[in-house]
């Protein structure tokens, strides 16, 4: 059995250090890439959205390594995420690719059914290993947030332009290497001590919050290298999901003390979206009342194009800007993106945020 | 001078109006309803709903502006699910906010949650807040609540049995509910009872959801198209629900949109039914869960080669020349695999 699963940033690491640290046979695919574009959205449904094109294309190139199993989280809905391991599971078979398909989601009649899911991957692994494992992955999705955050700080700041993110590479690769508890914690103190080399000089940055659907903002590719463009241009960014915290509120239920919760920002949204629409809508609506009150210049909400829930988000977040100050853009990405006109929008977008600041400055 | 409340023309009117109206007849409040779709009603609703949203909602938002200075009330239940364990679509589950932060001016909306997720009594509680809305005492409001399910059993029978939704709730609701209903075209003239719909070789089925199927001007008239043509057609609300269960226990997971699951429930129905001679899958441009369900449903018609299959998608920018192209290829298409009765070269 050769295991393989969707990217979706920094996900792999946590995931391939989960399994292979249970002795499963782990094939990454190659990092989201325009072969995987092009083939998964020539053979997607139209509409469906970009991470289900992009899912769809890791499975291709996945398979042409040698993948034979799928493992993949599921839901029941409303948002469209719940359906698609089936969805692309046909599309695969169609196509002649020939997956067993594993898909970890709430059972739909007893808890069983997940453990046994668990079981045909895990194998001959105890449950108290099982349990190891996933707290060696989890320990990675905290570090390499980590470092991620420590890079969004790094970014605006730094003295030579790039030097964040080759610092930022060679430490995630530090961190994937480490295979045992002890070198994980080597790994943190090297990854740690990389980032802080990158020289920096003090210069006032804009905060900008990235808020929005997870995959796209998770997944570099997906939304154009966002966080990447806007440091260059001088602004410190926040993402209101990370993966680790999604991992505590989804699958430990908040267990882990001491992390920021989606709880905080679905009760935020409350004067302008009291019920949960699906996916991260109403956490999109309360995540840009927080970045306001948190005295933040800007919010850009990132979305699939046709996703469901973001489209309610969408259409609300006009009134939150009006009734909180804080400006908000939204960005829609799909196949047909490109890389010119987002940065063009980013450049007016953040032009605008620096003036307003200026502006602002000069009033108080 | 009677309370008025105004339901809107669109979305799931065309599965709920003879309920919602028996509900609010019995307690003596005023029923208005938008009229049916037209050039005006989508221009406005195009202009007060964000581009993203899908036409269905768009057109919605029209049908709300034409209900704005003559009600004052508009009935925008939250529908965030009618079937246990199911959705509708997130869309309809933050419709109210989004109508609410669009600037539309509006009077006041009664926005009640219908959510039977847990169980389908939970029904009862939304209409108790309802009609507590309207100041009506809790007697009154479950005796009105009690008939309004029954009409719906009713209703739900009639279209089963082939009535079309404007046919089967004028059948229903009488001279008084009539005069809020449209004429409709000729040739499905509610005066004669329907063929039965298991019965005529050679039906068209229509997949799609209720609120593009049954506004004809949305859909530029397919249904009628169809009849003038001599096709007969099939619709979703004709499948029984034991039938759409059986249909659906063969798929690898249960699927959690109500709508999808009927789609899909009927689809695999016409598939291997032998009164159907192809499929028409009617969805709108960028709609989430037809992007999904129609892909399980095509894969499946790929299976069927002797039964065409065609997927029109329409918005507010689709023009008639084309459908009728689309039409009239896939229907020679129909009679070459030797769908209609009788036909042979």
């Amino acid at each position: 059995m050769r295991v393989t699963f969707p990217h979706m940033g920094n996900l792999w690491i946590s995931l391939k250090a989960m399994l292979t640290y249970l002795g499963v046979q782990v094939i990454v695919p190659p990092p989201c890439n325009k072969q995987a574009l092009q083939a998964g959205a020539k053979w997607a449904p139209e509409f469906a959205c970009l991470p289900l094109k992009l899912n769809l294309g890791n499975f291709i190139q996945a398979r042409e390594m040698g993948a034979d199993t799928i493992v993949m989280a599921g839901g029941c809905g409303p948002c469209r995420f719940g359906y698609y391991a089936q969805v692309e599971h046909v599309i695969l078979h169609d196509l002649g690719y020939n997956y067993q398909l594993v898909v970890m989601e709430p059972p739909e009649k007893h808890i069983g059914e997940l453990l046994q899911r668990i079981k045909y991957i895990t194998g001959q692994n105890s449950w108290w290993q099982v349990m190891q494992g996933i707290r060696f992955g989890f320990r990675k999705a905290c570090l390499v947030d980590q470092l991620e955050k420590r890079a969004f700080y790094l970014r605006p700041r730094e003295k030579r332009s790039g030097s964040t993110d080759k610092a930022l590479q060679e430490a995630l690769a530090t961190v994937d290497a480490a295979s045992n508890w002890r070198e994980l914690e080597q790994a943190k103190h090297q990854a740690m001590q990389r980032l802080d080399e990158v020289k920096t000089v003090q210069r006032p940055v804009l905060r900008v919050a990235l808020i929005g659907e997870i995959y796209t903002l998770l997944e570099p590719f997906a939304n154009l290298e966002l966080e990447k463009r806007l440091g260059e241009m001088g602004v410190e960014v926040d993402r209101s999901i990370y993966l680790s915290e999604w991992i505590n509120d989804h699958l430990f239920l908040g267990l882990v003390r001491g992390m920021r919760s989606s709880k905080a920002f679905s009760q935020a949204a409350a004067p302008y979206l009291a019920h949960f629409v699906g996916g991260h809508g109403q956490e999109s609506v309360g995540s840009a009342v927080y970045y306001a009150r948190q005295g933040y210049d800007g919010a850009i909400h990132v979305l699939p194009f046709t996703c469901m829930p973001e489209i309610v988000a969408m259409g609300i977040l006009p009134r939150v800007s009006q009734g909180t100050g804080l400006p908000v853009m939204s960005l829609i990405v799909d196949e047909h993106s490109g890389a010119a006109g987002v940065q063009t929008r980013l450049e007016a977008f953040v032009d605008l945020l620096a003036r307003q600041k200026r502006h602002k400055g000069a009033f108080a | 001078m009677s309370v008025k409340v105004g339901i809107p023309r669109a979305l799931l009117y065309y599965h709920y109006y003879p309920q919602w109206y028996t509900f609010f007849d019995q307690l003596q409040v005023t029923v208005v309803v938008s009229p049916p779709t037209n050039k005006h009603i989508l221009e406005q609703g195009i202009a007060y709903c964000l581009d993203e949203a899908c036409l269905p909602v768009k057109v919605a938002f029209g049908h709300l502006a034409q209900l704005a200075d003559q009600v004052d009330f508009i009935f925008l239940p939250r529908l965030v699910s009618v079937f246990p364990r199911e959705y509708i679509c997130p869309k309809f589950l933050g419709l109210p906010e989004m109508v609410r932060h669009s600037g539309l001016p509006l009077p006041p909306l009664l926005v009640p949650a219908i959510n039977t997720y847990r169980r389908q009594s939970d029904l009862m509680a939304a209409f108790q807040q309802l009609g507590n809305t309207l100041g009506r005492p809790d007697g009154q409001v479950r005796k009105a609540a009690r008939l309004a399910q029954q009409v719906q059993q009713e209703y739900e029978k009639l279209l089963l049995a082939g009535w079309l939704p404007e046919q089967a709730s004028r059948l229903l609701l009488g001279r008084q509910a009539q005069e809020q209903q449209v004429r409709l075209a000729t040739e499905l003239s509610p005066s004669s009872p329907p063929e039965a719909p298991e019965q005529g070789k050679g039906r068209i089925a229509i997949i799609g959801h209720p609120y593009l199927v049954y506004d004809s001007y949305l859909n530029m008239n397919l249904l009628q198209k169809l009849t003038r043509r001599q096709w007969p057609v099939a619709v979703v609300e004709q499948v029984s629900s034991t039938e759409i269960q059986k249909q659906t226990a063969r798929l690898p997971k249960k699927i959690f949109w109500t709508l999808g699951r009927l789609l899909i429930g009927a689809g695999y129905h016409f598939l291997s039914a032998p009164h159907v001679a192809g499929l028409i899958h009617l969805s709108s441009f960028a709609c989430g869960p037809d992007a999904l369900i129609g892909e399980l449903i095509a894969s499946q018609a790929r299976n069927c080669p002797g039964k065409p299959f065609m997927n029109i998608v329409i918005d507010e920018h689709s023009g008639e020349a084309g459908l009728l192209t689309r039409l009239e290829a896939f229907l020679d298409m129909v009679t070459i695999a030797g769908g209609r009765a009788g036909a042979s070269a």
